[in-house]
């Protein structure tokens, strides 16, 4: 892959630059190069933000200086991630569409004029990659929804969206991971939590990581709900190769 | 055993040097905006380099010692009493049961510290003590101090050796007008030669929009080469935003994890405490240094902190000479 720049953002932390375009390709050149930096446990790297096309990672230049980092840095990058043997993360995330649970439902159907079953059929149809979380703890930028279901965000945003909301907004879907004000169009809601700060991993997703939304009814809802409060529900994962 | 909240002050919060590890998944790193001060007050005390302290803005707390303990005040000046008797910064200090340390507007400066030997007892969430307002996350209760909270001590540290020995000089904060040294990029290379030229040479001022998030600063317009909007990545501690109106904008420690707008240049680590020590209408000029100068600053800073954590662990001079008078003094009587 060429076109890497590795540009300094500071004196403590340097941006790794993939790419100028968000395609799954780059960010899962990112995610790998995450793994890869990961897995070297290099002392003097405080932290990482893996985006669409870029990665910031943190230094402590007590540590590490710029020559330093950036070289061990320009090293990894070039290592070539074997395209096609890779396997992906799919985590299952149970959704409750429409009535109350997707209040705007109807809008969303009347704008790509389907119904709201297709609306459904459509939405739940695919794995959408995660490219990079942020916004909020737990907020997933996801890639890939059927352009027949794209709709505006809402002219009047909600001042209160519940938590476990899911929505489009324009050419995004996702879920909210906690009580927030927002302009999407909202169209169910999962019981699983993707943000639980008393849980061990508060965080259930990494970026590279791919989500499927599966319609459950509203027993189900309830059933998975109670299973969550009690600290005993466990998202389905399934492994795939991309 | 610990404190209690009579006033909150304006914007009052436990912080540390904040919850670094988490960004990849949204969460804001938060921690102190003036490192510097808060690593003096923890040193002042032999705390741990990273134990979490009060961080006050503007408007200092009003706080009420239930058992003794000893204190260090630092970052800008807001007067601090206690029992209504002027209390030294800089220094430590011992505090009664009953005490009360009063902290008023900021005459200079516009954040202040106050560590505490007995350490604060605020629980770790994910790392850290600090408080992430945003998401109602660590800190006490997730959320600003106000009247009637109440803090309890960790331990019970009432000795430190060398007492007399531990105050030092005082940061200034007075200046009216700071120069910020600056690494240029990562985006620079996104604004025209012109609009490098007006940034590295304009005078900015502190607007009131100016909180934990970030500063936005007033001045001339710096000009994109075609436009400011780049794909979102990830955003550090000092950053320099110019979005398409063409002012720049510091992000501080409460700032997003990720935005959308070029970064111009990084404030040098070393310079941060100057840019959060400022008030509205207070004037900003940037200057660029390499990384490696910036780097440099910082280790010298970091040597200059060991300095002063030798300072005070050496014996005091007062001291020495009231024992040298005394030991005089002891032969005449023999």
């Amino acid at each position: 892959m060429q076109n890497i720049r590795i540009l300094t953002e500071g004196d403590s932390s340097l941006l790794v630059e993939f790419g100028k375009e968000i395609s799954p390709e780059i960010n899962r050149k990112i995610a790998a190069t995450v793994k890869l930096l990961k897995e070297q446990h290099i002392e003097g790297i405080v932290d990482m933000i893996p985006t669409y096309c870029a990665l910031l990672i943190n230094y402590d230049p007590r540590v590490l200086s710029y020559a330093e980092i950036e070289e061990r840095v320009r090293g990894l990058v070039k290592v070539e991630t074997k395209a096609g043997t890779q396997r992906k993360r799919v985590f299952e995330i149970p959704v409750c569409y429409g009535g109350e649970y997707g209040p705007d439902i109807a809008n969303i159907a009347e704008h790509a004029g389907l119904s709201e079953e297709e609306v459904i059929a459509i939405h739940s149809s695919r794995d959408y990659l995660i490219y990079m979380l942020g916004f909020l703890p737990g907020f997933t930028y996801l890639g890939g929804l059927d352009e027949r279901i794209h709709t505006p965000r809402l002219a009047n945003p909600r001042l209160k969206i519940n938590a476990g909301s899911v929505g489009i907004g324009g050419s995004q879907t996702g879920i909210y991971p906690l009580d927030s004000p927002g302009g999407w169009q909202l169209m169910g809601m999962t019981p699983v939590r993707t943000y639980d700060p008393e849980r061990e991993t508060p965080i259930l997703v990494e970026a590279g990581d791919y989500i499927r939304f599966v319609p459950i009814d509203e027993a189900e809802y309830r059933r998975i709900k109670d299973l969550v409060e009690r600290g005993e529900y466990e998202c389905v994962v399934r492994e795939r190769e991309v | 055993m610990g404190i209690r909240v009579l006033k909150g002050g304006m914007l009052t919060t436990v912080q540390d040097l904040g919850r670094t590890g988490y960004q990849s998944q949204g969460f804001s790193v938060a921690g102190v905006m003036d490192v510097r001060s808060f690593k003096i007050a923890n040193l002042l005390l032999d705390n741990p380099e990273n134990e979490a302290v009060l961080e006050f803005t503007l408007i200092g707390p009003t706080l009420e010692f239930t058992s003794a303990t000893i204190i260090a005040i630092t970052g800008g000046d807001f007067q601090p009493t206690i029992n209504g008797d002027p209390a030294p910064m800089y220094t430590a200090i011992y505090v009664n049961k009953g005490d009360i340390l009063k902290f008023g507007s900021a005459r200079t400066g516009s954040r202040g510290y106050v560590a505490f030997s007995s350490y604060l007892e605020i629980p770790v969430v994910m790392g850290s003590r600090c408080t992430n307002m945003k998401s109602s996350l660590g800190g006490f209760k997730g959320r600003k101090l106000q009247a009637g909270d109440y803090m309890n001590f960790r331990i019970k540290r009432r000795y430190l050796p060398f007492f007399l020995s531990r105050r030092l000089e005082l940061d200034e904060f007075d200046q009216m007008d700071v120069e910020l040294r600056v690494v240029m990029g990562p985006q620079d290379d996104m604004f025209s030669k012109q609009g490098i030229d007006t940034f590295l040479n304009s005078e900015y001022t502190v607007t009131s929009e100016f909180d934990r998030m970030g500063c936005r600063l007033e001045g001339p317009f710096i000009a994109p080469k075609e436009k400011s909007d780049i794909i979102s990545d990830g955003i550090a501690f000092g950053a320099i935003q110019v979005p398409s109106h063409g002012k720049p904008i510091v992000l501080l420690s409460d700032r997003q994890t990720t935005g959308g707008y070029a970064k111009i240049a990084t404030v040098a680590s070393v310079d941060i405490p100057k840019l959060v020590q400022r008030k509205t209408d207070h004037k900003i000029r940037f200057r660029a240094i390499s990384v490696q100068e910036a780097q440099r600053l910082y280790l010298e800073e970091i040597k200059e902190l060991d300095d002063m954590r030798r300072k005070i662990h050496q014996p005091c001079r007062e001291v020495l000479e009231c024992r040298l008078v005394a030991k005089r003094l002891r032969t005449l009587f023999e």
